[in-house]
């Protein structure tokens, strides 16, 4: 029963780079579980492994990059022993992402009405025509003005808003059990995201999917999800429900990641900084990877890496304060 | 009561025309961008001018291409002989008019056997990659490494001299640089985000390549196969004028070039008119080829763009 109401399970996972310069230790042990449909954050700066975590579970880690060790379990079955046809059997039809940049990920030479009907004509077998219609109607539901006319435009005729929505309808078109959102607002302005942001939402409350959101963005994580995983140069250093991590955050990454949100309520004329910048990961620090920009730092943190402690239910973190 | 058969015609042609809007619109899009530019309406006419000679140059010419008129030889552009006649008496004019289809010929079986066997490798090397990349793109390597006019002579000198062989030679010669531009291009396009997009949709191997790889890779090869249309015909009349491609008497203009050499001091008009139209056909199409790549330019279509709506609009 415990097993079956998680959708995602990530054990162990570790994701390498050969690269001339050396190994780059991209991830680093991450685990993390997904319940069956909520909207599960993560959470990080730029080259933390946000990404890598995204190509990790869906199998699309490119050449010099490589799945070391590690489970991913979609319902039990581990992606991670799949072959290839399986997996691209599994991509879009089970697992589906919307990627970062919505102009970029829509293939120019195709009308969007084709190309959200691509994945019903892999997965489904639905005819051209049928899938035509129904990816009208899955536009429709994407809040997209004049549906039929919109799937007969090319994607340089659309805004950055409608494009974003198409990506998105093409991500929902097989009905996947797992949504993943890799920073799907990140190049679309405030009013444009606000808009995402409730249609995701909406979404996700009617169709029951499970959500992955991924984000560096402190505030639309506090806006959408259940539960948080803040990671931090490849490790995960904080997991627990949104609540916890903004009322009692307990990792001192944490501590400073939410100390940098500007808020409208404090008049301090400078925002708190982290020191220092993110680590090489070809040689990372040792111990707990955060040790160099840690204020709270003790000589231990240099010597051990932290193990996860759970201090209240749920409430994971991997630091040495704590154990 | 149903509609008469008229009105039911029209409304058809109303829908078909809604329908075929946002295509007719991009290629009226493209029309314009080339009217825009003097160079490329004129090179736009000679190529035009040059593939209706080459159909029908026959009917056009006044004489017999191969008609000997010995009493008549070398004589000076008259009225009678618009650019005179040659070593036999043979009207230049005319020969020149059906000497046309040679060189679309040349041109067009040249590039119809080098640019699929470039798309074919060029893609094969892009996205295979690995030890496959490597074995064609040393091959084409070696190809590009000699000179082509000397490479496609030794071709045709092994083959033997007629135009078929020395065509044959110029496709061997032709198809390394179709294979790096694709070659290129694929590599460029597979790292694109919408392949990656395509591929987390669950999109086969084969869908990939053809639907979403390929396509794109188009617009530079249709760029350059404009432009070396022009670079095929002259080389095309170089390898005549040397010998290795045309036999006498057929009035290939290179062919007609060397012929008149011996002569140019007597008699230039025999020499002088085919290198003229051999030029001016290469510089229609270059000019028609820069025209096309201008208005495959999604920047510059960008600015002209703005410009038309307002004039359509108007």
């Amino acid at each position: 029963m415990e097993k079956e109401d998680k959708i995602l399970v990530v054990e162990n996972l570790r994701t390498q780079f050969f690269t001339y310069g050396g190994v780059v230790q991209a991830l680093d042990d991450v685990s993390f579980e997904i319940v069956n449909g909520e909207i599960f954050g993560l959470v990080g700066e730029s080259g933390c492994g946000k990404s890598v975590t995204v190509a990790s579970v869906m199998g699309l880690v490119q050449k010099p990059g490589k799945v070391i060790a590690g489970k991913v379990l979609l319902e039990g079955e581990d992606l991670l022993q799949k072959s290839d046809r399986e997996m691209s059997w599994i991509r879009g039809s089970r697992i589906s992402v919307i990627s970062q940049d919505p102009t970029s990920s829509l293939n120019p030479l195709f009308k969007i009405g084709y190309q959200v009907s691509e994945p019903m004509i892999f997965h489904r077998r639905v005819k051209k025509r049928a899938a035509w219609k129904e990816a009208e109607q899955l536009l429709l539901r994407m809040g997209v003005p004049d549906p039929a006319g919109k799937a007969r435009n090319f994607p340089h005729e659309l805004s950055g808003g409608m494009r974003q929505r198409a990506v998105i309808a093409m991500a929902l078109a097989c009905n996947p059990d797992l949504l993943i959102a890799d920073e799907p607002t990140t190049n679309l302005d405030v009013t444009i995201e606000r808009q995402i942001l409730n249609l995701v939402r909406q979404l996700q409350k009617y169709l029951g999917t499970s959500v992955l959101w991924i984000t560096h963005d402190m505030a639309v994580i506090a806006e959408m999800c259940d539960r948080v995983a803040v990671m931090y140069a490849g490790n995960i250093v904080e997991l627990s429900d949104v609540r916890t991590i903004f009322k009692n955050p307990a990792h001192p990454y944490t501590v400073k990641l939410l100390k940098a949100i500007p808020s409208s309520e404090s008049t301090a004329q400078e925002l708190d900084e982290i020191p220092g910048v993110v680590p090489q990961l070809i040689d990372p620090p040792s111990g707990c990877r955060f040790h160099p920009r840690c204020e709270r730092a003790m000589p231990i943190c240099s010597e051990e890496k932290p193990e996860d402690v759970n201090i209240e239910n749920g409430h994971m973190v991997a630091c040495h304060l704590y154990s | 009561m149903k509609a008469p058969p008229f009105i039911l015609l029209s409304s058809r042609y109303r829908i078909l025309k809604k329908r075929l809007h946002p295509l007719t619109k991009e290629f009226g899009l493209t029309l314009y961008v080339l009217r825009k530019s003097l160079l490329a309406v004129i090179g736009a006419i000679i190529v035009a001018l040059f593939i209706f000679i080459s159909i029908f140059g026959d009917l056009l010419a006044p004489y017999d291409p191969n008609e000997i008129d010995i009493a008549g030889r070398f004589s000076t552009p008259t009225r009678e002989h618009l650019l005179g006649t040659d070593k036999l008496g043979r009207d230049v004019f005319s020969r020149i008019l059906v000497g046309a289809r040679y060189s679309i010929r040349s041109g067009i079986i040249v590039l119809a056997i080098a640019v699929p066997t470039g798309i074919i490798l060029g893609g094969i090397a892009g996205l295979f990659g690995g030890w496959l990349d490597e074995m064609i793109m040393r091959i084409t390597d070696v190809f590009l490494a000699f000179p082509y006019l000397i490479l496609a002579m030794s071709f045709s000198a092994a083959l033997g001299p007629s135009l078929f062989n020395a065509m044959l030679a110029l496709s061997l010669v032709w198809w390394p640089l179709y294979t790096r531009l694709v070659r290129g291009q694929a590599l460029a396009v597979r790292e694109t985000a919408y392949v990656e997009a395509a591929t987390s949709k669950g999109a086969s191997k084969w869908n990939l390549i053809f639907k979403h790889i390929l396509p794109n890779c188009l617009s530079p090869i249709l760029v350059t196969f404009t432009l070396d249309m022009g670079w095929i015909i002259t080389a095309a009349a170089a390898l005549s004028f040397l010998g290795f491609g045309a036999q006498p008497p057929l009035s290939e203009w290179g062919r007609m070039v060397s012929d008149g050499r011996q002569y140019l001091f007597q008699a230039w008009w025999v020499s002088l008119f085919p290198g003229f139209t051999i030029a001016l056909t290469v510089l229609g199409f270059n000019l028609l080829g820069d025209g096309i790549r201008d208005a495959l330019d999604p920047k510059l279509r960008r600015i002209t763009e703005v410009k038309w709506k307002k004039k359509t609009r108007s």
